[in-house]
């Protein structure tokens, strides 16, 4: 096991370098931003990597729930699961946000705008933080009921937002991909931009093994803590 | 339909005993209608709008006052539950939950709306407010949006119950998930009073807010109920 993360670990490190190079160097110059377009390829990534850990999120919370009295093990397992998903999902949503404002700066002249795309994201890190904070208010199994219902209601959220919001306003560039008939990436920078997601993604599994397994731990801790309370009341015969 | 009809007068006990308890404390309503009357006055003289600013601002500055007035009311729902070991009978009782929490969250709805109908005509005269569009509409917007707060407000409180400072994470739940329905409620209030849109857009938004949260709610309050 150890070995296997240490590996991925160096498969991660091999990925993230060829990301690099190839969005720095191999990638050509963009015709009207210049070199500030570069960013582009840590931004994509990303959102991606925060959908799939949301996404990671909302599964873990439901199997929790699902499975919280049948299979408790595979309920903590899951529990475990959802928080790793959440805080990786939340840490990928603040890079994203922060990588956009700084392109924005030169660009749009601006560090952020009430735009559709910003606001529905900005939301959406208000609504997993506020997950984050209740898991930290509450403690044990009623915490992670409560937390895994509140994952639920917070993705059920996420499409009201989009359309809301979309409906406010627009500034963001169109999509780039899956945006119509003008847009799409050239070809020769579809590289970097996927060798950059899979980079990021192998990064994100990782930070979220280790924060798993750092979860369990604390979980065995506690019972172990638990069954010791409760035998040390125990009256043993002489 | 017998299901139906039990739900019905299950949800119907728990409404009666929440509006009469309210009836002899009025502990709700008070509170809240003098909190909502403060954030009214505080940002008229915040702000000293002038009569069109006024008009634009005045639904946003409504809806911000009525969250922030139901906050303070939602929480005492549940609290007075728990003396007495309320909550805990709740959990004994062969009553549905989702009974319960339908029956709390149309006592809170009655709560809130009371408070907006008994602060319309104070808001009216301290903004200087005359629709522009058709008033009427407001009597479709507002008990919408109120829903749209009050049925997450209620969930978000059984889940605030079991927390340490229960009282400050309510709204750090609330807010962030309620943020769509208050710009669709500030947006169709604002397009009515400035009538220069139509707000359908927008109540439809709410609607299709509402029926998703309510039966979300309905569905899981059982698991709220039985966190442990």
């Amino acid at each position: 096991m150890r070995i296997f993360r240490w590996g991925w670990l160096a498969l991660c490190l091999g990925l993230l370098g060829y990301g690099f190079y190839q969005a720095m160097y191999v990638a050509p110059t963009e015709a009207t931003m210049g070199d500030i377009q570069r960013i582009f390829y840590y931004h994509v990534p990303s959102w991606c990597g925060m959908a799939v850990f949301f996404a990671v999120n909302l599964g873990a919370s439901i199997t929790y729930l699902a499975t919280r009295r049948s299979h408790p093990l595979l309920a903590l397992n899951s529990d475990a699961l959802a928080l790793a998903g959440a805080e990786v999902g939340v840490v990928f949503c603040t890079v994203g946000l922060i990588t956009g404002s700084l392109w924005a700066r030169p660009v749009w002249g601006i560090w952020w705008t009430w735009d559709e795309r910003l606001t529905s994201t900005l939301i959406l890190w208000l609504i997993y933080i506020s997950y984050l904070l209740l898991r930290g208010f509450a403690a044990g199994p009623q915490m992670r009921t409560l937390a895994a219902v509140l994952a639920i209601f917070g993705y059920a959220d996420v499409p009201i937002v989009y359309f809301s919001t979309r409906w406010w306003r627009t500034q963001h560039p169109a999509p780039v991909f899956f945006g119509g008939p003008n847009s799409g990436l050239d070809p020769s920078m579809l590289p970097a931009m996927l060798w950059n997601i899979a980079a990021w993604l192998a990064w994100g599994v990782w930070v979220a093994s280790l924060r798993y397994g750092i979860e369990r731990r604390k979980q065995r801790a506690e019972q172990n803590a638990a069954l010791r309370a409760l035998e040390s009341t125990l009256e043993v015969a002489p | 339909m017998e299901k139906i009809a039990v739900m019905r007068s299950y949800v119907l006990v728990h409404l009666a005993k929440d509006l009469r308890i309210e009836w002899r404390s009025k502990d709700a309503l008070n509170s809240m209608l003098f909190f909502a009357l403060l954030v009214v006055v505080l940002f008229s003289l915040a702000f000293d709008p002038t009569a069109y600013v006024s008009r634009q601002i005045s639904g946003g500055i409504l809806c911000v006052a009525t969250l922030f007035a139901s906050v303070t009311a939602l929480n005492q729902a549940w609290t007075r539950e728990i003396r007495h070991q309320v909550l805990d009978a709740q959990r004994l009782a062969p009553a549905p939950p989702s009974s319960l929490f339908l029956a709390k969250v149309i006592a809170n709805f009655l709560f809130v709306s009371g408070v907006q109908i008994l602060l319309a005509p104070v808001f009216a005269i301290f903004y200087n407010l005359h629709p522009a569009g058709q008033g009427w509409m407001l009597a479709v917007v507002m008990p919408l949006g109120t829903w749209a707060l009050v049925v997450n407000g209620t969930f978000f409180a059984a889940i605030s119950l079991r927390a340490r400072n229960r009282e400050m994470l309510l709204p750090l739940l609330l807010f962030p998930i309620f943020i769509p329905a208050l710009l669709g409620m500030v947006e169709a209030s604002s397009a009515i009073l400035i009538g220069d849109a139509d707000p359908g857009l927008w109540i439809r938004l709410l609607a299709g807010y509402d029926v998703i949260f309510t039966t979300l709610g309905l569905l899981l309050f059982d698991k709220v109920l039985h966190a442990e």
